[in-house]
């Protein structure tokens, strides 16, 4: 239909007044939806202006994706809504596997947190900033990231947490204290 | 706490959701106590959950009290996780179906019609009207069950005990209809990319017909319930008040952000399926409060009654026309024609064996019962994903148990985790 085309046009237009100078290239998605890729330093200035000009009021979700063994490897993704005006956003950037960092936007979007935290889970990407990024899903002190493509779906040592809790469980054990006394 | 801070105030940082709350005054740290204060005792860390009934499932919430007020509320989740989105990279498109049920385990059809509308949008496959068609009535078959399970569960943690079996009477039938057409109770696994596996016969339209008749009497019966009862009022109104700009912060949608007073329901604002062409009214909330979230999802239940209505109306005009697509690329051909068919017979082991999508990322968005429910695929195109991504807006809320909770008395707990509603499976993936 051709209002689609239309709105599309529309939200792209907004879109791009509201990022002004800020450097971005837009790409074409299967699913239509206006998306851009920026540089990994301009998070927050990019965010920022989607949030207060283009009106994004509602973060839908912070993920990645890995591209094991392409240099960059990993790309974030940002997806948000607009309610006023009806429309959506994908926003992309790509940063190298090693040490993989990009600020968080929590400060924007307090919900952002726990997205932010399960992409810290899965992919062990470091959100600067991010004050409380800890594993979402994953036990602590577990010490792998099972979404990168380097992961064997079967995982790895699946009960070294379970035996090491279990140890110290038979540890603390009144049986064992009577057993040595 | 630090020596800078005068007695008696002591700042703590609420780290319950993110750690980046902002800090907020409390007259004692936990651990500490006032010996002058005969009213004031020490803080006490209590544990909820992973089993404790009225948590809805494995969650944990570490609460930290004093006396009854909650200073602190920290949910910890991932007792259920099961690695879904991991699953879904290693068995390829198709197979991932039967995962997806195992999501939000109270409404598997949902979840199947999300996943399959998130890979339509990225091959660009059109589904025949009757698919679809059929599609609205099984989502809103389980919006109906979803929020029954809300309706029940929440109750019987307030002290309604007969609600449950209520809702939980009304929610068999309906898994008895579901049985009838689809062979399973549960887990029904009956949407395809590109439509559904069978047509609805029409004994089977019959039958959810005469359901859906006499359904809307139970409403009212629940209502009597409910809706005047001093006890479920007290416990609920005023309680968990939610803004719809906390909405927005915090990335609630669904009938938690109806019950704050937005009317924002993707099956009005961005139509799929076809809801462009139902009738039906989106009820929103005045305040946001936890009463505001039962009136909003009874009220959607009666919605969906007439939305299931004239879905099966429209079943009936397109009696016979196909349910599925036949693009052959994706969509496996009818056993007859692989017997008879040697073109069909290599269609069926290719989609079997390597059915790939197109290169490239979509997401599809649908209102589940909790809110938006999405699936974000990107395919690298090869016959396994290269990410699917699973925007289950049960996280979002679980995420919002420390907004409302927090300040709070502990016996708000229960009416704030039911009214939030969420499921475990959808939360842990």
């Amino acid at each position: 239909m051709n209002t689609v085309g239309l709105t599309v046009g529309l939200t792209a237009e907004r879109i791009a007044s509201a990022l002004g100078g800020i450097a971005h290239e837009s790409m074409t998605m299967r699913d239509g939806c206006p998306s851009y890729r920026i540089a990994p330093e301009q998070v927050i200035a990019v965010m920022t202006a989607l949030r207060d000009r283009a009106g994004f009021d509602t973060n839908v979700f912070v993920t990645a994706i890995d591209r094991f063994p392409e240099e960059p490897r990993f790309t974030v993704a940002w997806a948000f809504l607009s309610t006023t005006h009806n429309d959506r956003v994908r926003v992309y950037t790509r940063i190298p596997g090693e040490n993989p960092a990009v600020a968080t936007i929590t400060g924007l979007w307090p919900g952002t947190a726990y997205s932010e935290r399960e992409c810290f889970d899965m992919f062990g990407i470091d959100f600067v900033g991010h004050t409380g990024l800890k594993r979402l899903l994953m036990p602590d002190g577990y010490d792998h990231f099972p979404l990168r493509k380097d992961f064997p779906h079967q995982g790895i040592e699946p009960d070294r947490l379970y035996r090491e809790w279990d140890q110290r469980r038979r540890d603390r054990s009144p049986l064992r204290s009577e057993s040595q006394a | 706490m630090s020596q800078s801070t005068p007695p008696g105030t002591t700042r703590v940082q609420g780290t319950g959701a993110t750690g980046a709350r902002t800090t907020r005054t409390f007259e004692y740290a936990p651990g500490e106590v006032d010996r002058d204060d005969p009213l004031h005792g020490e803080f006490m860390e209590l544990n909820m959950g992973p089993q404790h009934p009225a948590t809805h499932g494995v969650l944990r919430i570490k609460v930290v009290l004093d006396g009854e007020n909650m200073v602190e509320v920290e949910p910890v989740i991932g007792y259920l996780h099961r690695g879904k989105e991991k699953t879904c990279e290693s068995l390829g498109w198709r197979k991932f179906f039967v995962h997806t049920d195992r999501l939000d385990y109270v409404q598997p059809l949902m979840n199947n019609c999300a996943y399959a509308m998130a890979l339509e949008k990225l091959g660009g496959i059109p589904v025949p009207e009757r698919g679809q068609t059929i599609r609205v009535l099984l989502m809103e078959l389980s919006r109906v069950m979803a929020h029954l399970i809300y309706l029940g569960t929440t109750s019987i943690d307030l002290g309604a005990v007969t609600m449950f079996f209520f809702t939980f009477s009304e929610r068999e039938r309906i898994y008895t209809l579901l049985d009838a057409y689809t062979g399973h109770r549960m887990n029904n696994t009956y949407v395809r990319i590109g439509g559904m596996y069978a047509d609805i016969e029409p004994e089977v339209a019959r039958e959810v017909r005469k359901w859906l008749d006499q359904f809307p009497a139970k409403i009212d019966e629940f209502e009597a319930m409910l809706t005047g009862n001093r006890i479920w009022f007290d416990r609920n109104r005023n309680i968990g008040i939610l803004t719809v700009d906390q909405c927005k912060e915090w990335s609630l949608t669904g009938p938690n952000l109806r019950a704050a007073g937005m009317e924002w329901d993707l099956r009005k604002k961005q139509p799929y399926s076809g809801y462009e062409h139902y009738d039906f009214e989106v009820p929103i909330g005045t305040i946001g409060d936890c009463y505001d979230r039962y009136a909003v999802r009874v009220e959607e239940m009666r919605q969906s009654v007439r939305i299931c209505q004239q879905a099966l109306d429209r079943l009936e005009k397109t009696r016979g026309a196909e349910f599925i697509s036949d693009d052959r690329r994706y969509v496996l051909p009818p056993k007859g024609l692989v017997h008879s068919s040697m073109e069909e017979l290599i269609h069926q082991f290719k989609i079997v064996t390597d059915m790939a999508l197109p290169k490239g990322e979509a997401y599809h968005a649908t209102e589940s019962s909790k809110g938006e429910l999405g699936f974000f695929v990107a395919s690298d195109g090869t016959s396994h994903p290269l990410r699917c991504h699973i925007r289950a807006p049960g996280l979002m809320n679980v995420q919002a148990i420390p907004v409302l909770a927090e300040g709070r008395l502990f016996s708000d707990m229960v009416s704030i985790i039911g009214s939030l509603d969420f499921v475990m499976g959808e939360v842990d993936r």
